[in-house]
C-alpha cells in the first residue's frame, strides 16, 4: 500500500495510540474532581498544557485543547467576532481558506459582520499589499492560513504579522493545520494572536486539536458550561485525546528537526518523475511546503485516475470539493485562475515522514501505465 | 564559525572583598548543577568572570537557564580566538551578522595584553573598516549603536562578544545560609521565598496541612510552588506538618476573635522547632503589613513574640500589585491562584481581632495544653524533597 493522502489525514503513530490507551485505562478521573483520581487527571492535564506550551514556545495557559481544526477555526473567528464586535465588525480572510474558516465567516456575514475575501496571485499566495489596502478602522480580525491544503503554498505570515503589529485591536489568526511539523512558524515573533492545530494531520487522533490564544486576547466561548480550560472551552477535558495530541506534536517536531529534507527529497523526486510526463502540468510552484504536490492531467477526469490508483492500492486525493460552488472545480485552483481544463483535473499528492523514494518511483510507474491504458 | 563560549559577569559579588572566593565557588557550583544535563560543557571561573566552554552544546538552551541563576550580572555569547588580527576580524564579522535587527554598530577594544601590536583606538578602526567593507546594511554609530562589538584581547586569547543579556542579579544561592519558608499556597509566600533566594538564601519550606479540611490538591499546589522556587536554586525540602488536630483544638477552646492569632503563634513556634532540628538559622514569611488581620502591626507584635529566630519578611512593605507582578514574572502566580483552600483560610473566624493584645493571647494560651498535639504533629511531619532540576523521569513523562 502507498498512502499519499497525508493532508487528508495521517496514520496515528503507535506511541500516540499507547498514550491514548494508558490515559484512558489508568487516568480516567475527571480533571475537575477533587479526589485523588481527579487530582491525577488535572496534573496530567497541566503537564499537557506545559508540554504543548514548550513545543510552541508559548505559555501553558495560552493553549486551549479542542476537538480539531474545524473547532479551532470556529472558536478563533466567532470567539473574536463576538468578544470584540463593539470595536468593529469587519473581518479579512482569503479565498483559499479551509471551509471551516470560510463558512464560519459566511455565517458571521448573516449576523451583521462584513467580510472581505482577498484574492490570491497566480501562485496561490495572498498579497500583503492587498491586506494593507483592505484594512479599515473597524477591522477586528485577519484570518490567513499558513500552508494551503490543496496547493501547499506558504502564505507570508511573518509579513502580515508585521503589518498588523501596531494595530492593537486587529487580531491575527493563523490556521496552521497543514503546516505544523513541516514548515516552521514561530508564534511569538510573528504577531500571531490565534493559531489552530489539528491532531489527525500530524499522526495524532481524530477529534483532537488545539487553539493558541495569546494571553491578553479575549474570546467569546463557543460552548457554555462548566468553565473548563480557563473559561474558554467548557466540557470535560478529553484527557486521552489531549495527551495523544501533545505526544504527536512532540514526535512530529522531532521528525521535522532531524528529517526535514526527507520529505523535500520525495517532493523533488516526484517533480522530476512527473516532468517526464507530457500530459502532466504541475500546479504547485517550487519552494513551497515540502509535503504537498498538486498537479493536473488535463483531459482526464481526476476521479478516474484516483480509482485506477486505488485498485493498485495507491491513495491520493483529488480536490477538496466542499467549498467549491461548481461541482467539479476546485475553489482554490479557480482562485489562482488556472484554465478550467487544469482546475478540473487536479490531483494532490501529500507525503508524510514515513513515505520513501521507492514509493514515489512505483507511483510514477503505475501512473504512466494508467495513462497509457486510458488512452487506448 | 560558531559561538563557543558563554561569558558570565559576576554581580554584586565582585564587591565582596575577602568573601569573594566563597561567592565565586558557590556560583560555580550552582552553574554546574543547573547545567549538569549538558555533559560536554566545561565551566571555569576566574577572579572577574566565569566562562562556559560549550563544546558543541546548544547555547540557546543554556542561556535561559543561566539567566535564572542568582549572582550573575550579565551574560554574553562569545567567541574565543587567537590573538591575530585576521582571526579577530573574521570573528567580529560573524558576531555582527548574527545580531538580529541591528543597523548600527560600534567596536570597542580592550587590550589587557599590551604585547598585542596595535593600539586599541587604531584597532577599533581596523576592525570597523573590515566590518563596513564586508557588509552592506550596517553603519557606524559610536554614540547609540544597536550593537557594540567588544573585543577583549587577553594574554591567552581574544574574546569577542556583542549583546549583553541581563542576568538575575543578586547573590549566589547558598552564600547567605538557610531559611525556613512558611509556604501557604497563596500568592505572597513564594514571592517572599524568591526574594530571599535572590539574596543568596537557600530555602527549606514548611507547609501546614489540615486534611480533610484541606485537599490533596492544596498540598500538591504547595509542592508545585516549591518546584518552581527550586528552579532558581537548590533542591527544596518541604516539611509537611499535619495540623488538623491542633487547629481543631485551638478552634474549639480559644475565643473566636483570638483563635487566628493563637494559630499563627503555633505555626511560628513549630517552624522554629523544625528550623532548629534542621540547623536552619532563620524563618521567612510572606507577611505584608496591613494586608490581612494577622498582618497588622499589633498582630505581628503578638505573633512574633513566640520566637527568637530572625524572621525575614521580604514583602513586608511592598505593594500588593508589585507582589503580583513578581509572582507573574517568576511563574508562581498561575499556581497560586488555583482555587484550593489552604489551612489559613479554612478556620478563619468571622471577625478576627485586628489588634490582638499580646498579654491577652499569652493568658489564653496558658489555659490551653497543646503538648500532645505538638508532639504528635512533629512525629508525623513528612519531608518531601523537591528537585531543582526538572527530572527526566517525571512521573507522567512517558505519556508525552
Amino acid at each position: 500500500m502507498i498512502y499519499f493522502d497525508n493532508s487528508a489525514t495521517t496514520k496515528p503513530l503507535q506511541e500516540v495510540l499507547e498514550s491514548f490507551h494508558t490515559v484512558s485505562e489508568s487516568y480516567y478521573g475527571n480533571a475537575s474532581s477533587v479526589h485523588r483520581l481527579g487530582l491525577e487527571a488535572s496534573r496530567i492535564l497541566r503537564k499537557a498544557h506545559e508540554q504543548a506550551g514548550l513545543l510552541l514556545n508559548v505559555n501553558p495557559e495560552e493553549i486551549i485543547f479542542t476537538s480539531g481544526g474545524t473547532e479551532g477555526n470556529n472558536l478563533a473567528i466567532k470567539g473574536i467576532a463576538y468578544a470584540y464586535q463593539s470595536r468593529g465588525k469587519h473581518i479579512i480572510t482569503s479565498k483559499i481558506e479551509h471551509p471551516s474558516v470560510l463558512v464560519a465567516c459566511e455565517f458571521l456575514a448573516t449576523q451583521g459582520f462584513e467580510i472581505t475575501y482577498l484574492p490570491v496571485d497566480q501562485t496561490g499566495v495572498v498579497k500583503v499589499d492587498d491586506i494593507k489596502a483592505a484594512l479599515r478602522e473597524d477591522t477586528i480580525l485577519v484570518s490567513i492560513m499558513h500552508v494551503n491544503n490543496e496547493l501547499g503554498t506558504i502564505q507570508p505570515i511573518k509579513e502580515i504579522g508585521a503589518l498588523l503589529s501596531d494595530r492593537r485591536y486587529t487580531f491575527f489568526h493563523v490556521d496552521d493545520v497543514q503546516g505544523f511539523g513541516k514548515v516552521k512558524l514561530e508564534l511569538k515573533d510573528n504577531g500571531i494572536d490565534l493559531y489552530t492545530l489539528s491532531g489527525h494531520k500530524i499522526h495524532g487522533l481524530k477529534g483532537t486539536g488545539l487553539l493558541y490564544v495569546k494571553k491578553q486576547v479575549r474570546l467569546a466561548p463557543l460552548f457554555h458550561g462548566g468553565g473548563q480550560q480557563f473559561e474558554r472551552r467548557s466540557g470535560t477535558e478529553n484527557l486521552p485525546g489531549i495527551v495523544s495530541l501533545v505526544k504527536a506534536m512532540r514526535v512530529v517536531t522531532e521528525y521535522h528537526l532531524h528529517h526535514a529534507e526527507h520529505i523535500q527529497q520525495l517532493n523533488n523526486k516526484l517533480r522530476l518523475e512527473l516532468s517526464h510526463f507530457p500530459e502532466v502540468v504541475i500546479n504547485t510552484i517550487e519552494d513551497q511546503a515540502p509535503h504537498i504536490l498538486n498537479f493536473s492531467i488535463p483531459g482526464f477526469k481526476p476521479e478516474v485516475i484516483l480509482h485506477a490508483l486505488t485498485e493498485r492500492n495507491i491513495f491520493v486525493s483529488t480536490k477538496s470539493a466542499c467549498s467549491s460552488k461548481k461541482p467539479d472545480e476546485s475553489a482554490v485552483l479557480s482562485a489562482i485562475q488556472l484554465p478550467r481544463a487544469q482546475s478540473t483535473s487536479a490531483i494532490r499528492v501529500s507525503f508524510s515522514y514515513h513515505n520513501n523514494e521507492g514509493e514515489v518511483e512505483l507511483f510514477a510507474r503505475v501512473l504512466k501505465k494508467i495513462l497509457k491504458d486510458l488512452k487506448k | 564559525m560558531l559561538y563557543d563560549h558563554i561569558l558570565i559577569r559576576y554581580g554584586e559579588l565582585s564587591l565582596k572583598g575577602k568573601n569573594r572566593k566563597v561567592f565565586i565557588y558557590q556560583l560555580h557550583e550552582n552553574v554546574k548543577m543547573k547545567l549538569k544535563d549538558f555533559t560536554n560543557i566545561k565551566v571555569s571561573s576566574a577572579r572577574d568572570r566565569m566562562t562556559i566552554l560549550l563544546n558543541g552544546e546548544d547555547p540557546n538552551a543554556i542561556m535561559p537557564i543561566c539567566q535564572q541563576i542568582f549572582g550573575i550580572q550579565s551574560l554574553s555569547l562569545a567567541i574565543k580566538i587567537d590573538n591575530t588580527e585576521e582571526a579577530i576580524k573574521e570573528a567580529a564579522l560573524f558576531t555582527l551578522t548574527n545580531v538580529k535587527g541591528a543597523k548600527t554598530f560600534k567596536v570597542t577594544t580592550r587590550r589587557a595584553n599590551k604585547d598585542f601590536p596595535i593600539g586599541s583606538q587604531q584597532f577599533n578602526h581596523h576592525v570597523g573598516t573590515h566590518l563596513l567593507v564586508n557588509t552592506e546594511a550596517f553603519t557606524v554609530n559610536v554614540h547609540e549603536p544597536d550593537v557594540e562589538i567588544h573585543i577583549d584581547i587577553r594574554k591567552d586569547a581574544t574574546y569577542i562578544t556583542s549583546e549583553r543579556i541581563a542576568g538575575a542579579g543578586g547573590l549566589p544561592v547558598g552564600t547567605s545560609g538557610k531559611s525556613l519558608l512558611l509556604l501557604s499556597g497563596g500568592i505572597d509566600s513564594p514571592v517572599a521565598g524568591y526574594l530571599a533566594m535572590q539574596r543568596g538564601v537557600r530555602l527549606e519550606a514548611i507547609h501546614f496541612h489540615s486534611p480533610p479540611y484541606t485537599s490533596e490538591a492544596a498540598k500538591q499546589k504547595v509542592l508545585d510552588l516549591a518546584a518552581r522556587l527550586a528552579q532558581f536554586g537548590h533542591d527544596v525540602n518541604v516539611h509537611i506538618v499535619p495540623f488538623t488536630a491542633m487547629q481543631q483544638k485551638i478552634h474549639r477552646e480559644i475565643p473566636n476573635g483570638y483563635s487566628m492569632t493563637v494559630m499563627r503563634r503555633m505555626m511560628l513556634k513549630i517552624s522554629e522547632i523544625i528550623a532548629e532540628r534542621n540547623k536552619i538559622l532563620s524563618i521567612t514569611t510572606g507577611e505584608n503589613l496591613g494586608q490581612v488581620a494577622s498582618q497588622t502591626m499589633e498582630s505581628m507584635h503578638a505573633i512574633n513574640a513566640v520566637t527568637n529566630y530572625p524572621v525575614l519578611r521580604p514583602l513586608v512593605t511592598l505593594d500588593k500589585n508589585n507582589i503580583i507582578k513578581i509572582a507573574q514574572e517568576i511563574n508562581t502566580y498561575e499556581i497560586s491562584i488555583r482555587p484550593f483552600e489552604d489551612c489559613c483560610t479554612v478556620f478563619v473566624p468571622k471577625a478576627p481581632k485586628t489588634k490582638p493584645k499580646k498579654e491577652k493571647v499569652e493568658q489564653l494560651e496558658q489555659q490551653l495544653d497543646l503538648t500532645r498535639e505538638l508532639e504528635e504533629l512533629l512525629d508525623n511531619t513528612l519531608v518531601v524533597k523537591v528537585s531543582s532540576v526538572q527530572s527526566k523521569q517525571d512521573e507522567f513523562e512517558d505519556l508525552f
